[in-house]
Formats: C-alpha cells, structure tokens, sequence
C-alpha cells in the first residue's frame, strides 16, 4: 500500500503567520485608489464603526447626486482611521473622539494639519435586557458599576444577580468617551479605569446581541443602536437631578448627560470632492440622513 | 562562457524552483527578525517579569499596565478544553474512517471532514455568539455564556479537520503485514486495531494532536467572538478569558506606532511565535521519530 505524505512542515504554519501579520497592517491602512481633487473615481472613508452606518448613509445619497463619484466607507474604530489620514491612506476619517495629543503630534512631524469639522451629535445609551427591573441609574452608580465595585443587581433594586459587564475594544472611541466620561468624571487622564472582568466586545453588535439574551447584562453603544431588544436606561448627572432618558431633543439640549460629537476629520482644509462631501453632509439634506440613522443633526 | 538556450532555460528553471523553495525559511526568518526587532523595546515601558507576569492589562492607560499573564492563561485555557474535547474525537473518527466504515461511506465522511476545514472561523463565530453562547449560558446557569468553554468547543471544531486527517493517513500508512499478521494469529479486528494498529500509528496520531493544538493556539476571530475578551486570570473554563490572538488581533488598528502599546503587541506576538513554534516542532519531531522507525 502506498504510503502517503502525512508530514505537514513547521514553515507551512510559521507561514501563515505572514499572512496574519500582514493583515494586521492592512487594517490601519484603507488603500484604494483615491481621488485627487476633482478627479473621479473611489474616495476612502474610515473609522468609527458607531458612524459606519451613517457614512454609508451619505455616501450612497451622495452617489446619487454625483454617480461619477465612488465613496468607499469602512470602520475600523476612530483610531484606525486616524491612523490612516495620517498615513494619507483615506480622504476622510470618522471619527467619535477628538484626536489625542499624540496624534497631533504625529500629525506635525509628518507635516500635515489635520482638519475637524463637527458633523453630528451622538448620545451613548446604556442598556440592560429587558426584565431587568432597574430603569435609571446616575453617572455616580454607573461609575461604580463599570469600575467593578458595585458588583450585583440588588444594590440598585434590581434580582439577586451578578452584574455582567460589557464594554468595547480600546480601539474604539465610544471605549475611550465612556471611560473618560463616566470612569474618569470628564477628564481625559486618570487612574480609573474599566474592571478588569469587563468583557471586552469586539462591536456594538456584539454588545446588542449579548444585551438582548443575557439578562445580568449592562453595556453602552451609540444612540442608532437602539432596539427594542434591550432596554434603555435613563441616566441622571448626580442625585439631585432628574434622571433623562436618550433621545434627540435630550442629546442636542445637553440635558441627557453622556452625549459627544461626532467628526470627520480630512488633511489640511478641505477641498475639491472632499470639500463637496462636507458641504452636502452638512446641509439640510445630509443632516435629514443623520436624523433617519438614529444621531442627532447639529443643526 | 555561452549556453545553449536549452541549458539557459534548465539553469533559469532550476533557480526559480530554488528561490520557491528557500522562499518560507527566508520569510520565516524575516518575520522573525522584523518582530523582535519591534517587540523588545516593550522592555522599556516594563521588565521582563511585569510583562509576563503581571495582572493588569490596560495598555492605553497613562502610564500603561503591560501584563500579559492574564493572556497567556487564557490562551492556554482555551487551547487546553478545546485539546481535551477535539483529540479524542478526533482520533476515533480517524479510526472509524479507515478502519471500521464501510469502503463506500469512506470517501462520504472524508470529504465532509474537509468542508468542515473549509468554514471560515468568522462563521463559526457567529453560529457561537447567536447559538451556541445563549444556549450554554442558559444550560449550565453561568452569568453569560461567554466563556472559555465557548471558545474551547469552537476551536474543537476547527482542530477536527486537522487531527482526523493526519491520524487517518497515520494509520493508514502502517504496513499492511502487520494487520495481515495479526489477524492470522487469531486476533479479533477490535483486537489488531488497539494492539497493533495504534501502535504502529502514534507518533502519527500524536502529532496530528500537536498541529491540531498549533492550530487551535493560532486561531483568533472566532475566539474573539465568544470568548467575552475579559483580561482577568481564569479559574475556571466557565469564565470569560482574553486571548493572546485577540488582543493582538482588536487593539492592533489603534495602537498609535512607537507607542508602548504598539510595541506591547508585537511583544505579545513573538510569545504567540515562540509557543507555537515549540508545538508545531514537538509536532515534527514526532513525525520524524515515527518515520524513521
């Protein structure tokens, strides 16, 4: 009988850590053939997965105005796409968090300016399953629960239950806004941080679908994820104050507490087709497709 | 000195089929190179015994905390359960194919083996994140079903191929004499297999068991995905645990480069080298040693 080839050599498998590796860079580079101002063809959108759906949004009403014009949108995080306006590998980056100091530091020693332009608002909801008895909690008590102090149910009125944590990935900005926000009471620095049992999840889809069948379960994502699978809390700034629940006129008025702006951000000031995709972003009909997707229009 | 164009086009050839063939020691070597290069300056920002022992993973942090103990545990948790369930399934499908089943049901049950190599992880993760974590959670009344043993049972899945194919070629490449010789002397077919027939085939099946481990260790979206990525030491495999692969795999995009952060990550990568680089040599070893005999 014939003997076969059973071996499978070491390279193959030390191999396919090439490729892993290349993916990894990949992912903070979008690539693609962009479009010089004016010129035709695709132009890269990347970042933020909280604004993917809205970018896809504007890219393809766009589209329909400028049929010439492909806008190609993908997430990432606001991180990556960051990293890839100052790479120079997109034409626009969207993101949820304002560009941190060693970004812009990157930023200068590349010898670019990157510039921001407010293009929505977001109000990051907290939600539970929807047997979950609690209803409003204030930023105090969700600091307590997020940093893993408060560690079951029945300390807010709530069943007997273990508290389960859900949080995203560092590489997202609505991770860095709830810490900063919540954890650390609004500053960017500070030795709070996320308990260490918090699941880490790898999107806001993730968080909704664990919310919706896990009933110990406590997460946060933007304001167009609301489903009637989970439920939404209301969120009161301190003791004293009534607790508001998430909704457009609450996020614009500032009166619901944890809310952030969202941004494109694009190299130096905008111009030819980029300048064109911010003005119709910003204008009435582009903020109508930010009501439609569930953000808020600045205006 | 001038060629004929017949032996141009032989000399052209054979070098070619050189480069091939150097091409993955020189790409391996490179690899290599290119991450200690960027992994060790993590030792700047942490020693050597706070990045592989410490508890705390906050690597974004000001300053950050840089220990992977946490990773390194669950990883091995992970790897272990999913070893425990996948190897002895593994090796007695590899029996039943090519000793017990049927001559038809043979080419039937191989090639369903290799549409099952064939599904990419991310849609395992997702059958394990809709199904499979709800259903454990709710079975055995844990906090949530994103656990360790989600991700375990998904990688036994994913190991499965792996080990069922190359125990089977293992048995199948013992010499037909020794079963031929077995039976003649009266021994039952149950008989020759456990006696005769596993012997000749186990450092086969053990290094089937050893790649399909490399394999299991290497694997990251879909132990992502029902995992729950928890960086907390684990005590049992009914917690959430956080991955070497996965945090190499969901942090990479933001780490801003030159950051502690950045260089952390590919230190967390020349681990992940390192330990699957000894599994996949045991494994070759192994298979060596079995040859030889």
């Amino acid at each position: 009988m014939e003997r076969k080839e059973a071996r499978v050599p070491v390279w193959k498998t030390l191999a396919a850590f090439l490729a892993a590796g290349s993916l990894a860079f990949s992912a903070v580079s979008c690539g693609g053939k962009r479009a010089g101002s004016g010129g035709a063809a695709a132009l890269q959108i990347k970042g933020s997965d909280t604004m993917v759906n809205l970018g896809q949004a504007w890219a393809e009403a766009y589209n329909k105005l400028h049929p010439e014009i492909n806008v190609a949108v993908t997430g990432g995080g606001s991180g990556t796409g960051i990293a890839a306006i100052l790479n120079g590998t997109c034409d626009i980056a969207e993101s949820s968090r304002d560009l941190e100091e060693k970004e812009i530091q990157q930023a200068e020693e590349a010898g670019t300016v990157v510039h921001e332009t407010i293009v929505a608002l977001d109000g990051i909801v907290v939600v539970v399953h929807p047997s979950n008895p609690v209803s409003a909690l204030t930023m105090d008590q969700l600091r307590e629960i997020f940093m893993g102090n408060v560690k079951r149910w029945s300390a807010f009125g709530g069943e007997n239950r273990p508290i389960v944590l859900l949080s995203r990935e560092v590489n997202s900005g609505t991770h860095i806004f709830f810490k900063e926000h919540v954890l650390r009471r609004g500053k960017s620095k500070g030795p709070e941080e996320f308990a260490p049992a918090a699941l880490m999840m790898p999107s806001s889809y993730a968080i909704a679908e664990e919310t919706a069948r896990n009933e110990n379960a406590i997460g946060y994502y933007g304001l167009g994820y609301i489903s009637p699978r989970q439920k939404v809390l209301s969120v009161s700034r301190d003791d004293r104050s009534p607790a508001v629940p998430p909704k457009i006129e609450t996020v614009r008025s500032g009166a619901y507490p944890i809310s952030r702006p969202l941004y494109f951000f694009t190299r130096g000031g905008p111009s030819g087709t980029v300048k064109d995709i911010l003005d119709f972003v910003l204008s009435p009909e582009g903020q109508e497709i930010v009501r439609a997707t569930d953000f808020v229009p600045i205006r | 000195m001038k060629l004929s164009p017949r032996r141009l086009r032989e000399f052209v050839i054979e070098r070619l089929i050189f480069l091939s063939g150097i091409a993955s020691i020189v790409f391996v070597l490179l690899i290599f190179v290119f991450l200690l290069r960027e992994g060790v300056s993590v030792l700047k920002t942490a020693s050597l015994g706070e990045f592989l022992g410490g508890h705390l993973w906050y690597p974004i942090s000001a300053p950050p905390r840089l220990g992977i103990l946490p990773l390194i545990l669950g990883s091995l948790l992970v790897t272990a359960g999913a070893v425990v369930i996948a190897v002895p399934l593994g090796i007695a499908a590899a029996f039943y194919i090519a000793e017990v089943a049927p001559k038809r049901l043979r080419p039937v049950l191989k090639s369903f083996v290799e549409v099952l190599s064939a599904i990419p992880s991310v849609v395992l993760g997702f059958i394990g994140i809709t199904i499979l974590v709800p259903f454990l959670k709710s079975l055995l009344n844990l906090p949530t079903g994103l656990t360790a043993f989600s991700g375990s049972l998904m990688l036994a899945f994913m190991a499965l191929p792996t080990i069922i194919t190359i125990s089977e070629d293992a048995i199948n490449a013992v010499p037909r004499e020794y079963r031929d010789g077995a039976l003649a002397l009266g021994a039952t077919h149950w008989q020759t297999l456990r006696r005769v027939i596993i012997h000749g085939a186990l450092p086969g099946i053990i290094a089937a068991a050893m790649l399909g481990i490399g394999r299991v260790f290497g694997e990251t979206m879909a132990v992502m995905m029902v995992t729950g990525n928890a960086a907390v030491i684990p005590h049992s495999l009914f917690e959430p645990v956080r991955t070497l692969t996965a945090t190499i795999a969901a942090e990479m995009g933001e780490a801003a480069k030159g950051s502690p952060h950045y260089f952390a990550l590919f230190a967390v990568g020349i681990v992940l080298f390192i330990i699957s680089f000894a599994i996949n040599l045991t494994a070759d070893l192994l298979l060596n040693r079995g040859r030889k005999k």
